[in-house]
């Protein structure tokens, strides 16, 4: 019977397996920090509109001959930017929100309609697969989420000001138009990148689930985006392991780990926060 | 010879606008060195506005405000304020310190990372208003009162040599009223600064501020309870007739048989029935 050792052995010796656990931890690594700030802000929705409308950037730039992924980032990068420069007018429009998530996946799907034979894609783009991430896609997840952590590490004092006293942080001179518009950028990227590990529709697993069992775990700020990071890349790897052992996919098992995760952060007795 | 302190705050002819609707017309007042002054008014007559324009956050129509010899917001000496409070205080997994502290250069870039300077101030803040205790508790399991001395304590980071505080009573029960007046009270003496403190009710603060300034029909009067708080003078700033009861040492201010103040604080918990 082989070890466990010897079986991660094995695992790593397939190039795809080592690229899959590399592109997971990038992304994690991006998500679990972004996902606490989007949860603090209380904008998870947000994360949800801008994967929508990416699925409609993937579709529309295949349809244009381009790679998918180049669509993915671009729309859901213009739709950050559209959120920020709105403002608080889009803050409580749920309905408006929510419809143009439907009107977004009902026109990537007419894009599907026209590019006959691309099932295997389009479930690929809804669920991911992240199996199927190329060395290439690996080193520009890798390069785009260094850029975004760097960013959000510079904004997150402002940020995290803005999040909890907005008039406060007016009078003191904060930007919090720009500021709020940075991080939509930055949820876009992350966005986007969660997206090529569990697709679309199931992004919520990486950058909210870690998040808010952090919150749950712990009441520090610095704590909370430490542990965000480092439940979203054991929910990642995890997922990617069981995937491995078991031949389910992937995005099922990262997403029933992360729900896993945050219904036993909610057993936590309140003694424990620390 | 000896200098005479000039007023800390100078209120000249002063005219302010909000989206087009006058809410201050011509209004000049001093507010002198150390004073604890009770900014008085019902709903919408402009006390928020009136605050925010000693920010600097509201442009002036007409007139000029100085704050120490200075343009509103241009001034050196650190204002402390403290806004309204929101509801969504109640949502935040975070424990009382870092809510405090995220005001400390919350407009600087980088992490939100504190030195030991920056430690330092918020433990002063915390002591000041006796919220040790609350450092370590969850912002979304606290009391309304625990939760405006936190508020409280953000104003008081980084030694303000002027208060102003937008309604720190409101929806607190009378308990809770009566122990932020006296913390307040104590704060302006102790730290010998003025204080500016709105509220839509009179009786909480009697006996503890030295003047009141009430506000009406964009018009202020600002002078000793006695002066101000009378008939003639709330009939002329309500616009319609106006009669002042005393009993046992509270103040009721009343309109055709109506209690003003009682009025207000219904009106703003049963509008949204309408």
């Amino acid at each position: 019977m082989p070890t466990a050792m010897s079986t991660i052995t094995i695992m790593l010796d397939y190039e795809f397996m080592r690229t899959a656990f590399a592109a997971a931890a990038v992304v994690a690594l991006l998500a679990g920090p972004v996902g606490y700030f989007l949860v603090l802000r209380g904008q998870t929705f947000a994360g949800h509109a801008l994967a929508h409308v990416g699925f409609t950037g993937a579709t529309g730039a295949v349809l244009l001959g381009l790679s998918p992924i180049s669509g993915l980032f671009l729309l859901t990068v213009l739709a950050g930017l559209a959120m920020g420069a709105f403002g608080e007018k889009l803050a409580n429009r749920d309905v408006a929100i929510g419809l143009v998530l439907a009107l977004a996946l009902g026109i990537g799907l007419l894009f599907l309609h026209f590019f006959t034979g691309f099932a295997t894609q389009a479930t690929a783009l809804l669920f991911g697969n992240i199996l199927a991430v190329s060395r290439q896609t690996l080193v520009m997840l890798l390069v785009v989420s260094i850029a975004c952590i760097l960013v959000l590490a510079a904004i997150s004092r402002p940020l995290l000001f803005v999040s909890l006293q907005p008039e406060l942080a007016e009078a003191k001179g904060v930007k919090a138009r720009t500021i709020s518009t940075v991080f939509l950028v930055i949820v876009a990227v992350a966005t986007a990148g969660a997206a090529q590990i569990v697709g679309v529709l199931l992004v919520f697993a990486l950058m909210v689930g870690p998040a808010a069992a952090a919150q749950r775990l712990t009441l520090g700020v610095i704590a909370g985006l430490v542990i965000s990071a480092a439940l979203a890349l054991a929910e990642a790897w995890g997922g990617l392991a069981l995937a491995y052992a078991t031949d389910w996919p992937t995005s099922f098992w990262i997403t029933t780990l992360s729900v896993g995760v945050y219904v036993a952060s909610l057993a936590v007795p309140k003694a424990v926060h620390r | 010879m000896t200098a005479i302190a000039s007023p800390t705050i100078v209120f000249h002819k002063v005219s302010l606008a909000l989206g087009g609707r006058e809410i201050l017309n011509n209004v000049s007042f001093n507010i002198e060195q150390g004073e604890f002054v009770g900014l008085l008014g019902a709903n919408g007559s402009g006390k928020t506005t009136l605050l925010r324009a000693m920010l600097g956050l509201v442009p002036i129509k007409q007139g000029a405000i100085s704050v120490f010899d200075q343009a509103p917001g241009q001034s050196q000496s650190p204002v402390g304020y403290m806004p309204q409070s929101r509801s969504n205080l109640n949502s935040f997994h975070l424990r009382g310190r870092d809510f405090v502290a995220s005001v400390v250069n919350g407009q600087k870039f980088g992490l939100p990372w504190l030195g030991e300077t920056a430690r330092a101030q918020v433990d002063r803040a915390l002591e000041l208003v006796e919220a040790k205790e609350l450092s370590s508790r969850a912002l979304n399991e606290m009391s309304g009162g625990e939760r405006q001395r936190l508020l409280l304590a953000q104003a008081l980071v980084g030694d303000p040599k002027l208060l102003l505080l937008d309604e720190p009573l409101i929806s607190l029960d009378p308990g809770q009223q009566r122990n932020i007046v006296a913390l307040v009270k104590r704060l302006q003496t102790e730290l010998k600064i003025p204080v500016i403190f709105s509220s839509h009710e009179l009786n909480p603060l009697l006996g503890s501020i030295d003047r009141v300034l009430y506000l009406g029909k964009g018009h202020a009067e600002i002078g000793e309870v006695k002066d101000v708080i009378t008939g003639p003078v709330l009939s002329r700033l309500y616009g319609s007739p106006i009669q002042v009861y005393e009993v046992n040492g509270r103040i009721f201010v009343m309109s055709d048989s109506i209690e003003l103040e009682v009025d207000a604080h219904r009106h703003e918990h049963h509008h949204h029935h309408a």
